[in-house]
């Protein structure tokens, strides 16, 4: 089994390259000469020139690829355009952000989720199952941004019970676990909670339907086992699947949460990209989206590995 | 005996039905996926006629009857920030929409398909080098993927229509994959080898017409992801760009309207929502309708 | 090595007469010859031991014209394998295959040319079959492939629906899915015949079948052979089967020819001891002749690792420390009976022989 995991982690390595590959290309794809978005529009020839050196823009694209990531395996990722701070240091404050809400939208969609999962798993084809199908319909077909604008509307803008924007009182501050902060993550969390919702739901119920439809679980049912017996069953062959499939969608709302953040001002990586994009600030989104898609890849990894782990078939191979 | 010989020469129940036939039949059947087409229907059709049911020009505001309430003389749903009637602007911004969602799954669908038949049908090597490929793209979560792209390419719904046609090729490409090979390894398909065809016949003739329905049904559930996406990126002011109606678009410019027109400013997700929802319950159908075991 | 018996002659004159026969009556119609197909794991990224699966290791025998030749053996044996080898839809690893006096692949006989002689018929009558095309396209398909024009074809596959007994009237527009699994099996028959093959080969084409059903379409395909002078393998399980329709028959084990040999020889006086069990395993349908014991011991056979020596000494009723040790190759018992056992082998050194 160790064999195995080794044998995982190996494959992750040329995906990985890949992916610095495509996030070196972005900034060439960008229309234009990178160098004119670093640099100030009157200056000279002689400068520009000098830049292209600093920069390595005179390299061939291989080279440039090389210099570039002998760079990130160090920890530099540049420095953003716009504020001129380490773009490491930019992108660690946001992720932690980040990473808080959509923990919590993670855990809220899978509680949520599996529990009207199990519901319709089990009473297959009733008016329960009907309901608990139609709200994960309702969570995949919904534009979350969307959402996140109509709950702001009720909640906010004609109640007032709950902050529009931001993580904290005190703008755009970061997050911390605490009572005065507890308000402000409520909306965007539940907001983002609706997508990996509704997969789920819709995962669980077919897992557990299939479970419970198959032979060996009427054979337990004849012997006379309780149905909370049948119940355990039922949760230790679909906690894996279910658990992996979480693990994937907090994987999702990490890539994903630009929309959200924007919508809520939160002081996120999503957030970060936003000011990235429209500032032309390439440094901090190559960077930016370069971390986002290492941790994908991670979590992909280990969510894998948690797999292996759990399913006795897949280990014997 | 009798019995046996007459029960081997029997002839069938019914006429002979083809598979598609028999799937439009059952889609028929099934309220759900109807209504969800009908929807579809009346959205498509609002946009494509849009001049002649449009009460008012598009981009003809008012600075005095800026965001009106739904049900106002003369704006039925409404006005914008900029005083132009919603419901024109509802009905022109189907036409972005739907094209910026729609034409990155056709797109996608053309070039996975083939990718993913060819990458099938061949196995071994070019199959395994093909899929890592592929794989590489999957390490990115979609929205993630378009954003990049849309962010290093730059506004414009040709270029967002490039970066989602990207984000879905693998998608598909996988599943063309996977049910070519399934369907690579049958008896029928090595029987027509025996049987001395070649490869491109073998693939016209057996393996297109069984593998490009599930491709199909795959690809019409990524319409509604791809309508949320795309209606996203315009949110963001990465697709379509403004005075141009499109419902992302729209979305995010009547956010500041939330306070005094909250209803108006909601308008643009509505549609977005009934959109993608109706194609996902018909793509659910859909797939029902061709899962049946005959 | 020549096996006509007497009571083939007369078929076989019939046979010269065939506008196909290149090789003439002494030539066999399949000739096979040290035929070898592994399936490994060949490196990947740090490979676990690699598990090497001897499908067919080293298998020699003839098919004269004319004739039957059954095929037995239990699952993992290596008989579909070795069907699949003769088609070339698998591609063997080594051995040497000819057809009528010419190699397959070679410049006298293309792949393309064998492929018109030589079809197959698959187990699976459903999903042997494309469920998007009707019953007489299917059968079509292979003329077409090879030039004919779609109304000759389809008037080709009318005519062979109706020589296996489906009526094209009814049958020629019907989807695989409308019809049953007898139906399907005549209608994968009626296609392999459709290219006017010299060679068929039945892999456990009945063996998915109803029995009342299955003796029907062994009964066509007798009545197909004489029709068109058909050379068959049959491929099965089962022993009553095989019986039934083979001139010949030979026993696989593990990937190896245990023993081959005349149908009557083999079935009443079987020499080797897996053949010998196999027929005591048979229920009798005489109540008072019940089996008391297991005829085979031992765990089924893994082609992973077969055993060293003879392949089936781990389960031997007989077995002696020869026999683990070196393998024995096929003995000529008699009228073209062969074993491959060191019993069947007077000068082999088995001590039971020494016995007698």
């Amino acid at each position: 089994m160790p064999l195995y995991i080794l044998r995982r982690v190996l494959y992750v390595l040329p995906v990985a390259i890949g992916v610095s590959i495509i996030c070196f290309l972005l900034v060439h794809l960008a229309p234009g000469d990178p160098l004119t978005a670093v640099m100030p529009i009157d200056a000279t020839a002689e400068q520009q020139a000098e830049m292209r050196r600093a920069y390595g823009f005179d390299q061939p694209l291989p080279i440039q690829y090389g210099i570039w990531l002998w760079k990130v395996l160090h920890g530099d990722l540049g420095n953003s355009i716009a504020t001129g701070r380490p773009v490491l240091a930019e992108v660690r404050r946001a992720v932690g952000n980040t990473l808080i809400l959509a923990s919590v939208a993670t855990v809220i969609g899978f509680t949520f989720g599996t529990f009207f999962g199990f519901v319709a798993g089990y009473f297959r084809n009733s008016p329960l199952d009907k309901a608990a199908s139609a709200l994960s319909v309702f969570g995949v077909s919904v534009p979350h941004y969307w959402l996140g604008i109509v709950l702001v509307i009720i909640f906010s803008a004609q109640l007032g019970w709950l902050p529009p924007t931001g993580a904290g009182p005190d703008g755009s501050g970061n997050w911390r676990p605490d009572l005065e902060h507890l308000r402000y993550i409520i909306l965007p969390a539940i907001t983002m909670s609706v997508i990996p919702m509704g997969i789920i739901a819709r995962t669980v119920r077919a897992l557990v339907a299939e479970i419970l439809a198959q032979e060996f679980v009427q054979a337990l049912r004849a012997k006379g086992l309780s149905e909370w017996g049948v119940f355990k069953h039922v949760v230790t062959n679909a906690a894996p699947t279910a658990l992996a499939v979480m693990g994937l969608q907090l994987g999702y709302l990490l890539g994903g949460s630009i929309l959200i953040e924007t919508v809520f001002a939160w002081p996120g990586t999503g957030f970060l990209l936003n000011a990235a994009i429209f500032q032309r600030d390439l440094p901090l989104l190559q960077g930016t989206i370069l971390v986002l898609a290492m941790f994908f890849v991670m979590l992909n990894l280990v969510v894998d590995v948690f797999q292996t782990a759990l399913d006795p078939r897949i280990q014997r191979s | 005996m009798a019995a046996i010989a007459d029960a081997l020469t029997r002839v069938p129940v019914k006429a002979s039905r083809g598979y598609w036939t028999g799937v439009v039949a059952r889609l028929a059947r099934d309220p759900t996926a109807m209504v969800a087409l009908t929807i579809i229907l009346v959205i498509v059709a609002a946009a494509i006629l849009a001049p002649l049911i449009a009460p008012a020009d598009p981009y003809k505001g008012s600075m005095i009857r800026r965001l009106r309430p739904i049900g106002f003389p003369g704006y039925p749903l409404g006005s914008d920030e900029l005083g132009r009637d919603m419901l024109t602007r509802l009905i022109y911004g189907g036409r972005l929409s739907l094209f910026i969602g729609v034409a990155p799954v056709i797109c996608a669908f053309v070039i996975g398909s083939s990718v993913g038949i060819f990458a099938g049908y061949l196995g071994g090597r070019i199959n395994t080098l093909l899929m890592r490929i592929i794989d590489v793209f999957f390490a990115f979560p979609s929205v993630l993927l378009a954003i990049a792209l849309s962010g290093a390419l730059g506004a414009g719904i040709f270029n967002s229509i490039v970066s989602l046609t990207i984000v879905f090729v693998p998608q598909i490409a996988r599943v063309a994959e996977s049910v070519t090979t399934q369907i690579r390894s049958r008896d029928y398909v090595e029987a027509a080898r025996i049987s001395g065809a070649g490869p491109v016949t073998i693939v016209r003739v057996h393996v297109l017409g069984n593998v490009l329905g599930p491709i199909f049904v795959y690809a019409t559930g990524l319409i509604s992801v791809s309508m949320i996406l795309a209606s996203g990126l315009s949110f963001l002011g990465l697709g379509v760009k403004p005075p141009d109606p499109e419902w992302g678009l729209m979305l995010n410019t009547l956010r500041t309207a939330i306070y005094t027109q909250p209803l108006v400013a909601a308008l643009p997700g509505v549609m977005i929502f009934l959109t993608s929802i109706s194609f996902n319950l018909f793509s659910d159908g859909l797939r029902s309708a061709m899962e049946v075991k005959q | 090595m020549s096996m006509i018996r007497e009571s083939d002659r007369s078929r076989i004159a019939t046979l010269a007469a065939d506008p196909q026969d290149r090789g003439g009556p002494g030539t066999s119609l399949l000739s096979v010859r040290g035929l070898i197909k592994h399936f490994g794991r060949t490196a990947g990224l740090f490979s676990q031991r690699r598990s090497v699966v001897r499908a067919v290791d080293g298998i020699d025998f003839e098919v004269a014209k004319g004739e039957t030749l059954g095929i037995v053996g239990e699952s993992g044996c290596g008989k579909s394998t070795t069907a699949r080898l003769i088609m070339q839809i698998i591609v063997p690893d080594a051995g040497d295959i000819l057809f009528d006096g010419e190699e397959v692949g070679s410049h006298a006989l293309s792949l393309g040319e064998f492929r018109q002689q030589a079809q197959m018929v698959f187990q699976d009558s459903y999903s042997s079959l494309n469920p998007r095309l009707t019953v007489e396209d299917t059968i079509a398909f292979g003329p077409r492939v090879h030039g004919l024009s779609r109304r000759t074809a389809i008037a080709r596959a009318h005519d062979l629906l109706h020589r296996v007994g489906l009526e094209p009237s009814r049958f020629a527009g019907c989807y695989p899915h409308e019809i049953s699994g007898g139906q399907r099996q005549r209608v994968n028959i009626a296609r392999s015949l459709a290219l006017e093959p010299r060679l068929l080969i039945l892999d456990e084409a009945v063996s998915a079948l109803d029995k009342s059903v299955e003796a029907q379409v062994l009964n066509l395909l007798l009545d197909l052979k004489e029709e068109f002078g058909l050379t068959f393998i049959f491929i099965s399980h089962d022993l009553n089967v095989v019986r039934f329709m083979s001139d010949r028959v030979m026993v696989m084990y593990l990937g190896k020819v245990a023993e081959v040999g005349p149908a009557e020889s083999i079935l009443a006086l079987p020499r080797h001891p897996y053949t010998q069990a196999l027929l005591a395993s048979m229920p009798s349908m005489d109540p008072d002749n019940r089996t008391q014991e297991a005829p085979v011991s031992g765990d089924p056979p893994n082609p992973i690792n077969p055993p060293s020596g003879c392949r089936f000494h781990p389960r031997c009723k007989v077995v002696a420390t020869l026999c683990a040790h070196s393998e024995p190759a096929p003995h000529d018992v008699g009228a073209g009976h062969l074993a491959a056992c060191h019993l069947a082998n007077p000068e082999s050194g088995h001590p039971r022989l020494a016995a007698a």
